[in-house]
């Protein structure tokens, strides 16, 4: 491993595969009465979000506190920050503290990076812009193959808003990179030009790609990124990209339908898709605690020369 | 490189220390195995499998994984961390006579991780130690109590265990490095 995550990028094939391969063995340690291990002991984590977020916040610190890490949460609303100080600034500060590992969250795509050129202590990209959320696709590919013994040769729909998703652009790397066919689907003002050259199929027809499909992932309509006009309504929306129990009728028999959260019920999933039988949504949850405790545990061994 | 037990020898060693767990507990109520990956584990089902034949009855058998208590995890600054698989123990362990297997008991440090691994997951009446080849070099006041070889070594010799179920044959061999 690398002295970072800042993308799957960071990541070679085998690399991922380690990783949900210890996942698989820190999942247990949540099922035990004594959820708690003592590998990460005298290890200071300080977790920085400066967006809004519940699900991956937690997640993190609950995966930190069961390796036994010592892990603050910085409020970043009620921090210096608001009194102007810079990311690198603040970032030098919480440095100057000697953590072992920063997690970050940030509006900005490539915040990550800097922290990691100016930083000591192993930096985790938790979502940066429109960039990349590693660990989501880390877990989403730990929740496919769950599910179906593999990733390679299979069908996988990411549907919704493949302009601004850091969850598409990390999932497109993990899932090509271990043999996925993947098919990015959106309307044409929210697809940005190139995204084939990821080595996806990319169409604006849900019915293309939601056919035969043996993963549907819906991507969230961001609508605090919305001020330019890019869909007429989200009813209109719902109606066109949304993820009714009729379109999934058209996957396979066993397909699985995924969500990174939090969902917008009603624009991209439909309540009763969301809520039914095929849904893995809270799977994929319980499952990001593991698979954020495989790569704090992989990220404190010694970094390998390149 | 010598072999210092054969698959013969092993298996009567195997069949001995059934024939001691058995003496020495007084029978199987309370017993249960617990192999420490990755050669504890064939041994504990070998041992459970001779002593559940031997008495007409199943022993819950488990997999321990120590790996997140070594004492050494963290204390290196270089190379990559040790690759982490399943614990599998799917039973209480409270109130239990539990057997500890390794195949090789050589600084004590394993067995120490696996005591504070076992601990977490309740409390048993009584933690035994099972090993198939003590080598000796204890660095930490550990002792087992059911052994298939003691084996002299010096600490520039390795000892290497092939199971059939992991290594395709049963032997034990002695190298020096």
């Amino acid at each position: 491993m690398k002295k970072d995550l800042l993308g799957i990028g960071d990541l070679t094939r085998d690399e991922i595969y380690l990783v949900l391969d210890t996942a698989e063995a820190m999942r247990e340690i949540g099922q035990r009465e004594i959820k708690k291990v003592p590998t990460l002991r005298g290890k200071t984590v300080v977790n920085l979000f400066y967006e809004p977020s519940t699900r991956t916040r937690t997640s993190f610190e609950i995966a930190e506190k069961r390796l036994s890490a010592d892990t603050l949460s910085v409020p970043v609303s009620a921090s210096s920050v608001l009194k102007g100080e810079t990311l690198a600034d603040t970032a030098l500060n919480i440095e100057a503290m000697a953590p072992d590992m920063i997690v970050l969250r940030h509006a900005s795509s490539g915040a990550g990076h800097l922290l990691s050129r100016i930083c000591r202590s192993r930096i985790i990209n938790a979502g940066d812009g429109m960039h990349e959320h590693p660990t989501q696709a880390l877990l989403d590919a730990f929740t496919i193959r769950e599910h179906k013994q593999r990733i390679e040769g299979l069908k996988v729909a990411i549907v919704g808003d493949l302009a601004h998703s850091r969850v598409l652009r990390s999932n497109i790397l993990s899932l090509t990179a271990l043999g996925a066919d993947v098919w990015a689907c959106g309307p044409s003002t929210l697809v940005p030009p190139g995204l084939d050259r990821f080595g996806v199929h990319v169409t604006t027809s849900i019915d293309e790609a939601v056919a035969d499909a043996d993963v549907i992932m819906m991507l969230r309509i961001q609508q605090e990124r919305m001020d330019g006009a890019f869909v007429p309504s989200l009813r209109e929306y719902f109606n066109t990209f949304g993820m009714t129990s009729a379109r999934v009728a058209h996957a396979k028999p066993d397909v699985i339908i995924m969500h990174p959260g939090p969902m917008n019920r009603g624009v991209e999933i439909a309540s009763d898709v969301a809520d039914g039988p095929y849904s893995v949504i809270l799977e994929q949850v319980a499952n990001g605690v593991a698979v954020r405790m495989a790569v704090l545990y992989l990220l404190a061994g010694g970094v390998e020369a390149d | 490189m010598p072999v210092v037990m054969d698959a013969e020898r092993m298996g009567r060693s195997l069949a001995r220390i059934a024939h001691e767990i058995l003496e020495r507990n007084r029978g199987i109520e309370e017993l249960a195995f617990v192999g420490i990956r990755t050669r504890g584990v064939p041994l504990a089902k070998r041992l459970a499998h001779t002593i559940g034949e031997m008495q007409k009855a199943d022993v819950p058998t488990g997999a321990l994984d120590i790996t997140l208590y070594r004492d050494d995890l963290m204390r290196h600054a270089v190379g990559a961390q040790p690759l982490v698989r399943r614990t599998e123990i799917p039973f209480s362990i409270d109130d239990k006579r539990i057997l500890l297997v390794d195949d090789v008991l050589y600084t004590g440090r394993t067995i120490r991780a696996a005591l504070d691994a076992l601990i977490e997951f309740g409390r048993p009446k009584a933690i035994q130690l099972v090993v198939l080849v003590d080598r000796g070099h204890r660095e930490l006041p550990i002792k087992a109590d059911y052994v298939g070889k003691n084996l002299p070594t010096s600490l520039s010799q390795s000892v290497h265990v092939h199971l059939v179920e992991t290594d395709g044959r049963d032997e034990v061999e002695i190298k020096d490095s």
